[in-house]
């Protein structure tokens, strides 16, 4: 059952609404279904604010101490805002070898990012991710939705100035 | 149905793709329309060749011809030399690096031909999206014998025939884990694919599952033949959306042929299947943990005993396969358990596939059969390590793994002999690192990996990964005292013995490996304050040897914030006001002349 009152949040639009209703009505008499209800969710929104986790709970008729434990679980749920471009950064042991940190601290610098943050702009999040499994291309650097192999830290700041 | 005399192969993997096979794709097929060649050539997007160092790649057939490095610059030339005229086009041909020889023929080349290709036998063969390509190459054959020709403990008795071994990490016999299942009482049981390829540096699942979706779903039908299941689930990681989607189109087409659903080839057998998506978290690769997060839960696991084969998901018998070790399932039905048996060692049998990365010149997957050795796997379908650097060691196992140092690269690829050497098969990842690598940041990286991925519900995890973390940060910054060394290993024993699942117990492998085999790494960043290979930061001086500088410059060049002065014929200085110790210069500096 989908909660009567809608919270109010300066990132939840009048049009996300509806589409986050219409996730929590098609899932709510299936067990086991919160992790795939946060994960579109978030698709939605871009990230969950505590007020939408607190309505997605009530909405499925759990408690909300277990909702936030999942989301707050699994590292693909995000409880921060996300920049306009994510940047995830491969961590892999492949991509390490091929230094990939060289390739953080290089972003890190020129736009004062720390891992996990978001730029003040917000242009850019900066995500050091687990193995993208692309450990042919050593070091991988992923914008968005395009991939990039072989990103030496000379690269990397060429290949993100595309992105405004 | 048109009959083409010439069928491209084209890789559509994830490594071609970030080379920008799909723009590729397009333009070639433009090409052929202008060229009026549509009717007789056809372009067939595969999953990953497994060749990922030389991508995009693309193999004609029937001739065998193996192109690489494609850029759409080459289209023209190469539509009217090979498709109009008949002729190779040499430069886009591999080059064998050591003795410059061109090799056309795919299965000449040095990578192909030592690999025995059974678990990834479709990889590159056919179109990952058609079911009839699937069926044209023996495909759900293997599930037609199980359901209409066997009862379930004959299937059961030709798995543990074939001496096949989980091919996730721990190696246990898939046969025996089936027939605990099968025994176990009750009406709802569930078969489960372990999708979720966590460990760092091994991509063969996520390969398998975008190039050959269809022998999972056939391994997990006989499967639930085998245990009488009537649901399945793959639990796949949601970094990999290729894989799901195609996973989705097979399921799709399964359902329409009758594979999957209702009254399965007239057998009277029910099975269908779910996908269901991980949210990131590498403890879920541990059974009980992804059974837990199958019901919606935080990924957590439980004490074993009861296994999984008793009270698994939802409290049902369960088992959960790997998706390497499905892959070969039918296989072993449709040829027999002695079949799959005749390759191997004595206590590991068929084949391997390995994913080949690092500081090696041939990236990509590697399907070997057990007992072939180390050495041949680097050296002669690797290629060996690039830029005339020496090997220092290659990582097995990932971060539940060891590293193999030079002298034990003769070991044939056996659970038990790997295990012997201090690393263990895992799930396939092998990690080339050459002299360049600091083999105590390297242990500090996998208990970074570990401590942040610790679920935190046992103390010795949670708490003693942190500690060995904070020990290992200790020693990289320069910090370290010899009693650190000794700490590490006794709270690595403990960590071993007291934790809960295998995450903890095999966490401080990368630890203890790296001190067996370089224990004077340890000892020159304690006792020196020395980091041999260059790579610990705090470590380094940022200073220019005048004795090792050849002058050339390249530092100077690549340095982003314009720190090194340098003029021709002088040796270059480095500013520390101005230096981000970036370690640009280190990387770009070829003769080693800077500390």
């Amino acid at each position: 059952m989908v909660p009567d009152i809608r919270p109010e949040h300066s990132d939840i639009s009048d049009e996300m609404w509806p589409k986050i209703d219409d996730i929590i009505t098609a899932n709510c008499d299936i067990p086991g279904s919160i992790i795939g209800v946060l994960r579109e969710c978030q698709d939605v929104v871009g990230w969950l604010p505590v007020e939408l986790i607190d309505y997605i709970s009530d909405g499925l008729n759990l408690p909300r101490s277990e909702v936030f434990g999942v989301a707050s679980f699994y590292s693909l749920f995000s409880m921060t805002p996300k920049g306009r471009h994510q940047i995830k950064a491969c961590m892999g042991t492949a991509c390490y070898v091929k230094g990939i940190k060289e390739v953080i601290s290089r972003i890190g610098n020129e736009y004062q990012l720390k891992e996990g943050c978001t730029t003040e702009d917000r242009r850019f999040t900066l995500d050091a991710v687990r193995c993208l499994g692309a450990c042919g291309l050593a070091p991988v650097v992923v914008v968005d939705q395009d991939t990039y192999g072989d990103v030496k830290a000379d690269k990397v700041i060429e290949v993100l100035e595309k992105y405004e | 149905m048109n009959k083409v005399r010439t069928q491209l192969m084209l890789c559509g993997g994830t490594g071609c793709h970030a080379y920008k096979s799909d723009v590729f794709q397009e333009e070639l097929q433009k090409e052929l329309e202008r060229q009026g060649l549509v009717d007789e050539i056809k372009i067939i997007e595969t999953g990953c060749n497994g060749f990922c160092a030389v991508g995009p790649v693309m193999l004609v057939q029937p001739e065998g011809i193996f192109y690489q490095k494609l850029k759409v610059k080459d289209i023209p030339h190469l539509v009217e030399e090979h498709f109009l005229k008949g002729r190779t086009v040499k430069k886009l041909l591999y080059v064998e690096p050591a003795s410059k020889e061109t090799i056309p023929n795919m299965h000449e080349i040095p990578f192909f031909e030592h690999q025995v290709f059974w678990a990834m036998r479709n990889k590159g063969a056919i179109d990952p999206e058609v079911i009839d390509e699937y069926i044209a190459r023996d495909g759900y054959f293997g599930a037609a014998k199980a359901l209409q020709e066997m009862q379930p403990e004959q299937i059961i008795a030709e798995v543990k025939k074939s001496g096949l071994r989980g091919r996730g990490g721990a190696g246990f016999p898939t046969g025996l884990k089936w027939e605990f299942a099968s025994k176990s009482p009750g009406d709802v049981k569930y078969v489960l694919c372990n999708a979720d390829e966590g460990d760092p540096g091994a991509f063969m699942d996520r390969s398998i599952l975008e190039s050959d979706p269809h022998a999972i779903l056939e391994g997990m039908l006989i499967a639930a033949r085998a245990i009488n299941a009537r649901h399945g689930y793959i639990y796949a990681r949601t970094e990999y959306p290729l894989a799901i989607r195609r996973l989705g189109i097979a399921i799709q087409q399964a359902r329409e042929y009758g594979l999957l659903g209702i009254d399965i080839l007239g057998s009277g057998f029910d099975f269908n299947i779910d996908i269901y998506q991980g949210a990131g978290a590498f403890v879920c690769g541990e059974e009980t943990a992804l059974m837990r997060s199958i019901e919606g839960k935080r990924g957590m696991p439980r004490p074993r005993p009861p296994f999984p084969a008793l009270k698994g998901l939802w409290e049902k018998p369960t088992i959960l396969n790997n998706v390497e070790t499905l892959s070969n399932i039918a296989q072993i039905i449709r040829k027999g358990g002695d079949w799959y048996a005749s390759v191997g060692t004595e206590s590991s049998k068929g084949t391997k596939v390995f994913a080949l990365s690092g500081d090696v010149n041939n990236i990509g997957l590697v399907e070997v059969p057990m007992g072939t050795t180390l050495r041949t796997m680097i050296y002669d379908i690797g290629g060996g390590v690039p830029n005339k650097k020496k090997f220092k060691a290659v990582q097995l196992g990932g971060p539940s793994g060891g590293c193999v140092p030079e002298q034990h690269l003769d070991i044939p690829i056996d659970y038990e002999e790997i295990a012997k050497v201090g690393a263990i098969m895992g799930s396939g990842g092998a990690i080339v690192m050459d002299e360049n690598t600091c083999m105590v940041d390297m242990a500090r990286f996998f208990m970074d990996f570990v401590q942040d991925e610790s679920c935190g519900k046992c103390t010795p995890c949670r708490e003693g990964t942190r500690r060995l973390l904070q020990l290992l940060e200790k020693i990289c910054e320069g910090r370290g005292v010899p009693e650190d060394i000794e700490t590490m290993q006794e709270l690595s024993g403990t960590i071993k013995e007291a934790a809960l699942c295998g995450l903890g117990q095999t966490g401080p492998n990368p630890v203890l490996s790296t001190l067996r085999y370089f224990k004077d790494e340890y000892e020159a960043h304690v006792l020196e304050k020395r980091c041999p290979a260059k790579r610990c930061v705090a470590l380094l001086k940022f200073e220019v040897q005048p004795e090792m500088c050849t002058k050339c410059g390249m530092c100077f060049r690549a340095c982003p914030v314009e720190a090194i002065t340098w003029k021709k014929k002088e040796v270059a200085v480095i500013d520390k006001e101005k230096c981000i110790k970036c370690m640009t210069c280190f990387e770009k500096c070829k003769f080693n002349a800077i500390d």
